[in-house]
């Protein structure tokens, strides 16, 4: 199976469970299996390949420019990993169907499985690193999701808030690590990367690409000092704990580790950092282990001890640290996703985890006492299973490892890790299910039904047999351990092998088990003393950090956005003046290179006219319907600049976008104050004014300088004057613009214009539909109405008018592509043709005789728009490639036939619907507010027989 | 250059000047109405800074014709096309907005007043 399929099964799979929801559970759990099934199936299918030391790639490119290409590659570790995560996870998903109880939301938690699941294959498949940096933000937000998954507990949103944070950060220390390892090497291809070991760790920028990917690894695989956030993700479901937090996801740090072993590993750095680290974790973690008295808190951290175990094990640098690292990762995936499974089995039949509630279970659950001691006891490190095996690796190597120039330290202390992780071992046994049978359980506890204990007992009968018969895996783990160490070291000689004689790690091991039983046999005062000793709270910590953060951010935020719109209005303009005045005084400036005769006497007295009418707005814009005459001579005068400065497009959009502005200002001015109040004092009016004036200085003097310079880099536009006729078929060139060279812009400008219509629509139902509405039926107008409000003169006019109009939208319409004009303007053409009928009318009338709904047009028009983008698909043209071409048919001219005229078809069409959805929205507000209208169009109709009654006019 | 300083290319600059400086005064206003008209003025200046970004050319219209060898910058133009049908959309929008805000809560200002953090209790049906 294709790599990609095995990658995209879990993605496209997690659309599954919530369709499958009105299924039942079953059905639910059934196609999550499934789906897991067969992408495991799919890796399954590799096997030969991987076996045979082929390394299988599989590749598209994505964004080529950048370096990121969709790139998965497929080699003993990835290999190794990927079984893990698709194996552990049918194993989990089997035991979730079990474990879910019937208030629980299965479909959304299945759904945040598979998501997860997808991102852990893509990290381990990836072969590009940027890629793999994307499915390792993935793997914390669906974890994000799955710790929270029980919304309505407290500790569930902590804990995933806190392993969101922490995890989060690595990643954004890792994403800067990565960036820094492409930088050196040129390429993000992993498969390149691994390749360049000298290049790498010659460059000086080592160390801190080292520090920063090691402290993504570090959060993710919860090492100190960011172990703390793994217990708190405890408050997750069980599954969850059992697959994320043992099996996969802490084991990501772990895996990268692994992966750059080849180039990042071996210097001093390296090994002091990463060995100190693990080795620190794996004996604090076993410490804290052993007093915890929550069953998942105790897993959790003995989680952690055993990841720092791993962890040291790569620090160490050698073939043979890495070889008992692989193995190790194999046997702490199966034993302690068997122990957290047994976890949760005791939590849902005993409704407790408390250690110290428990005990005397081996009566009542006989299974899972079976299968949770063999667990511990490998965790424990005890003969004939497989902890035992890779503990013993562990102790041999760390007696070739000297730290900080002390032979006796890594030895010594990985022996008190081993200790405690013993005697945590025995204490999960002997106080959960030795001892004798209580009276006193939440609930009265038995063994669960096969559906919860065979998943935690196939993972046993590994943990068994690779206990008893190593060989079986070691030609696995012989594999895997050449991935991880690439062609930089040789595999070691070592074998897998029960029985190494009488060697220091045996006497390691059994005053590891000694000590272990004594420290059991002391628990009591032990745990006295442990309470008695104040520790740092490592939540209190982060909370306390959060708080600061949280204290900063609003320090520095508070002063700026106190929700004063006025505020921030002025200080974003000072800071665009201060900018531009920065890039003034630093940048260079060249003499000026062009610039216009004295202009024409017309030009002066639009431009006197344009100014005054600005100034007019500033002193009299209280009065707001004066103000609205001001801003459409304001409008009118920029029209005719346009026309004047060769512009006639944009002259004819200007002045018709004006006419339906003022229109739509007209219909909300109806609702609002007629004036503005005087309001703030003089002092204000002056800062106001004052920054104003100066941003205005600014805006001419930029514009100024500008205009009077040539640009910098030759300008585009050359090809398209050039092309315009040739490749577009059309002679106005801002047509052929609009509707081919950048008819993609205009597309999305469309649906964004059809986009704000519907919203406006939207946000008038709900005015409608909320307490709004009885004050707009009860409202009276503060104006007078007129007497006679759809004169004969008026409606006649428009009547006669209309046809003309569309006739000249129309034609416009057509004469877009050679001349002048073009869908938008003549979009906005029709519209003010329609408008005019309702004007007059009224809109009862006009909207009975309105038979398309504006909606409709709008989403025809995108239809349009879009089909002609697609029909170039056809003749394997890109997107909104047009094509044209001339036909004669006699008597008529040659004329053209273009696709580009049926793209601005689409135009014109969402234009008109949506201008006439947006003023029909406004109008659907005031026909609420007055009386109802009549339904004929002119109040005062000689021909008509009856008169209506308010006919007089009434004031 | 004859007139100095005074040519045409100043007259688009001051008109910039005076749209921006009288925009972003009504902008800096308590009231929804003002603050509309203000950004529809900066709308009016942006749009024109963005054309005369092609640079000023008198008689030159981007229409190809026969013998016709110099046009003014067509790409500008087509910008600025969109930009002025799009602007009304997002007027429209925007005046809604405040045309909710006001029929909703009876007050157009633009400013929560400091250390109002807490939305207030709507008054339902006051008077319906």
């Amino acid at each position: 199976m294709s790599l990609f399929l095995i990658v995209a099964l879990p993605f496209l799979g997690s659309l599954l469970p919530g369709l499958m929801n009105s299924a039942g559970r079953q059905a639910c759990a059934g196609m999550t299996f499934m789906v897991s099934l067969l992408a495991f199936v799919g890796l399954m299918s590799h096997v030969p390949a991987v076996f045979a030391g082929e390394v299988i790639i599989a590749r598209v490119n994505w964004l080529p420019s950048l370096g990121l290409n969709f790139t998965l590659m497929l080699d003993a570790l990835g290999f190794f990993f990927a079984f893990l995560i698709l194996g552990i996870g049918l194993l989990i998903i089997a035991y979730a169907r079990s474990y879910l109880s019937r208030d629980d939301n299965m479909a959304e938690f299945f759904t945040y499985l598979l998501l997860f699941q997808g991102a852990m294959v893509g990290i381990v498949l990836s072969d590009n690193i940027l890629l793999l940096l994307i499915f390792w933000e993935l793997t914390s937000l669906s974890s994000f999701l799955l710790i929270g998954y029980w919304k309505h507990l407290p500790e569930g949103r902590q804990g995933a808030r806190m392993a969101l944070a922490v995890t989060g950060m690595g990643g954004m220390a890792m994403i800067a690590g990565m960036l820094i390892l492409g930088q050196i090497v040129g390429s993000y291809d992993l498969s390149v990367i691994l390749q360049n070991r000298d290049l790498i760790q010659a460059d000086p920028l080592y160390v801190p690409a080292l520090l920063l990917i090691l402290t993504g690894c570090f959060t993710k695989s919860a090492q100190f000092p960011f172990h703390f956030w793994l217990p708190h993700a405890m408050a997750a479901p069980t599954p969850v704990s059992a697959y994320l937090h043992s099996a996969t996801m802490v084991k990501a740090g772990i895996f990268l580790m692994a992966r750059m072993w080849p180039v990042l590993s071996g210097t001093p750095e390296w090994v002091m950092i990463v060995t100190t680290v693990g080795l620190i974790t794996m004996v604090l973690g076993a410490v804290i282990a052993l007093f915890k008295h929550d069953l998942k808190a105790l897993l959790a951290f003995s989680t952690v001890s055993h990841l720092g175990l791993i962890t040291m094990l790569l620090g160490t640098g050698t073939a043979f640290g890495a070889m008992a690292a692989v193995f190790h990762i194999l046997n702490h995936a199966t034993f302690k996703a068997a122990l957290f499974m047994c976890a949760g089995i005791i939590d849902h039949e005993a409704h407790t985890r408390d250690i110290r509630r428990l005990g005397g279970l081996r009566h009542l659950m006989p299974v899972t006492f079976v299968i949770a001691t063999l667990a511990a006891l490998s965790m424990a490190g005890v003969p004939l299973l497989n902890g035992f095996l890779s503990k013993e690796m562990m102790l041999e190597e760390t007696l070739n490892t000297t730290l900080y120039g002390m032979p006796w330290l890594v030895p010594a202390l990985a022996t008190i890790g081993a200790l405690f992780s013993a005697a945590y071992s025995f204490r999960l046994i002997g106080h959960t299910f030795l001892g004798p049978k209580r009276e006193d359980y939440p609930a009265q506890p038995h063994d669960p039904g096969a559906g919860m204990w065979l998943s935690p007992a196939i993972l046993v009968v590994l943990v068994v047999a690779i206990g008893v018969a190593p060989f079986l895996a070691e030609p696995f783990v012989r594999l895997v351990t050449g991935a991880v160490l690439g062609d930089v070291l040789e595999l070691p000689t070592a074998h897998l092998k029960i029985w190494h004689g009488l060697v220091p790690p045996l006497y390691m091991s059994l005053v590891a088990i000694a000590g272990a039983l004594i420290i059991l046999a002391l628990f009591r005062p032990l745990l006295r003393l442990w309470d008695a000793v104040p520790r740092p709270e490592a939540k209190v910590i982060f909370d306390h950090i959060i708080a600061g953060a949280v204290a900063l951010a609003r320090g520095v935020i508070r002063p700026l956005h106190d929700g004063a719109f006025t505020r921030y209005g002025a200080i974003m303009a000072l800071t665009v003046l201060a900018a531009g005045y920065y890039a003034w005084e630093t940048g260079t400036s060249m003499p000026a290179a062009r610039g216009l005769e004295m202009p024409a006497a017309v030009s002066i007295a639009g431009w006197l006219m344009l100014v005054a009418a600005a100034a007019a707005m500033v002193f009299l814009h209280r009065n707001r319907l004066l103000s609205l005459i001001l801003i459409a001579i304001v409008g009118l005068m920029v029209s005719l600049g346009f026309v004047y400065l060769s512009a006639p497009d944009l002259a004819m959009t200007q002045i018709t976008v004006e006419v339906v502005t003022i229109i739509l200002l007209l219909l909300a001015l109806n609702f609002l104050p007629n004036r503005t109040p005087m309001e703030s004092s003089v002092l204000r009016r002056v800062r106001d004014g004052s920054i104003a004036a100066a941003v205005g200085l600014g805006a001419t003097g930029m514009t100024y300088y500008y205009l009077l310079r040539d640009a910098v880099a030759a300008p585009i536009s050359q090809f398209h004057l050039a092309n315009a006729y040739k490749g577009g078929g059309g002679t106005n060139v801002v047509n052929v613009i609009l509707v081919d060279f950048r008819g993609f812009d205009t597309y999305g400008e469309v649906i964004v214009l059809g986009i704000a219509a519907l919203l406006i629509y939207a946000l008038t139902e709900t005015l409608l539909s909320s307490p709004v509405r009885a004050r707009l039926l009860n409202r009276k107008p503060d104006q007078p109405r007129s007497g006679d409000m759809h004169p004969t003169m008026m409606v006649v006019l428009t009547r006669v008018i209309m046809p003309v109009a569309l006739m000249v939208g129309f034609y416009i319409y057509l004469r877009g592509h050679n001349e002048p004009g073009g869908g938008f303007i003549a979009g906005l053409i029709v519209s003010i043709a329609v408008v005019m009928q309702y004007m007059a009318s009224g809109y009862n009338w006009a909207s009975a005789r309105q038979r398309y709904p504006y909606h409709g047009i709008i989403g025809s028009g995108a239809l349009v728009a879009g089909l002609t983008g697609i029909g170039s698909w056809f003749v394997n043209k890109s997107f909104l490639t047009s094509d044209f071409s001339y036909v004669r048919i006699p008597p008529f001219d040659k004329f053209e036939l273009a696709t580009a005229a049926l793209f601005d078809l689409g135009v014109f069409l969402g234009v008109v619907g949506a201008v006439m959805l947006i003023l029909d929205s406004y109008s659907r507000l005031a026909r609420r507010a007055h009386m109802t209208e009549s339904e004929h169009a002119m109040d005062i109709n000689p021909s008509r027989q009856s008169q209506v009654p308010n006919a007089g006019g009434e004031v | 250059m004859p007139g100095g300083k005074y040519n045409m290319e100043f007259l688009v600059a001051t008109a910039v000047g005076v749209l921006t400086a009288a925009g972003l005064y009504l902008v800096l206003r308590l009231r929804t109405f003002p603050v509309i008209m203000g950004t529809s003025l900066l709308t009016y200046a942006v749009n024109v800074f963005l054309f005369a970004s092609g640079q000023l050319t008198i008689g030159a219209p981007p229409i190809l014709q026969e013998g016709v060898e110099t046009y003014t910058d067509p790409l500008p133009q087509a910008l600025v096309l969109t930009a002025i049908v799009i602007s009304f959309g997002m007027t429209a929008v925007v005046v809604m907005i405040a045309l909710g805000a006001y029929l909703g809560s009876d007050d157009d200002h633009v400013d929560d007043r400091a250390g109002d953090d807490t939305p207030q209790p709507q008054a339902q049906g006051d008077q319906a």
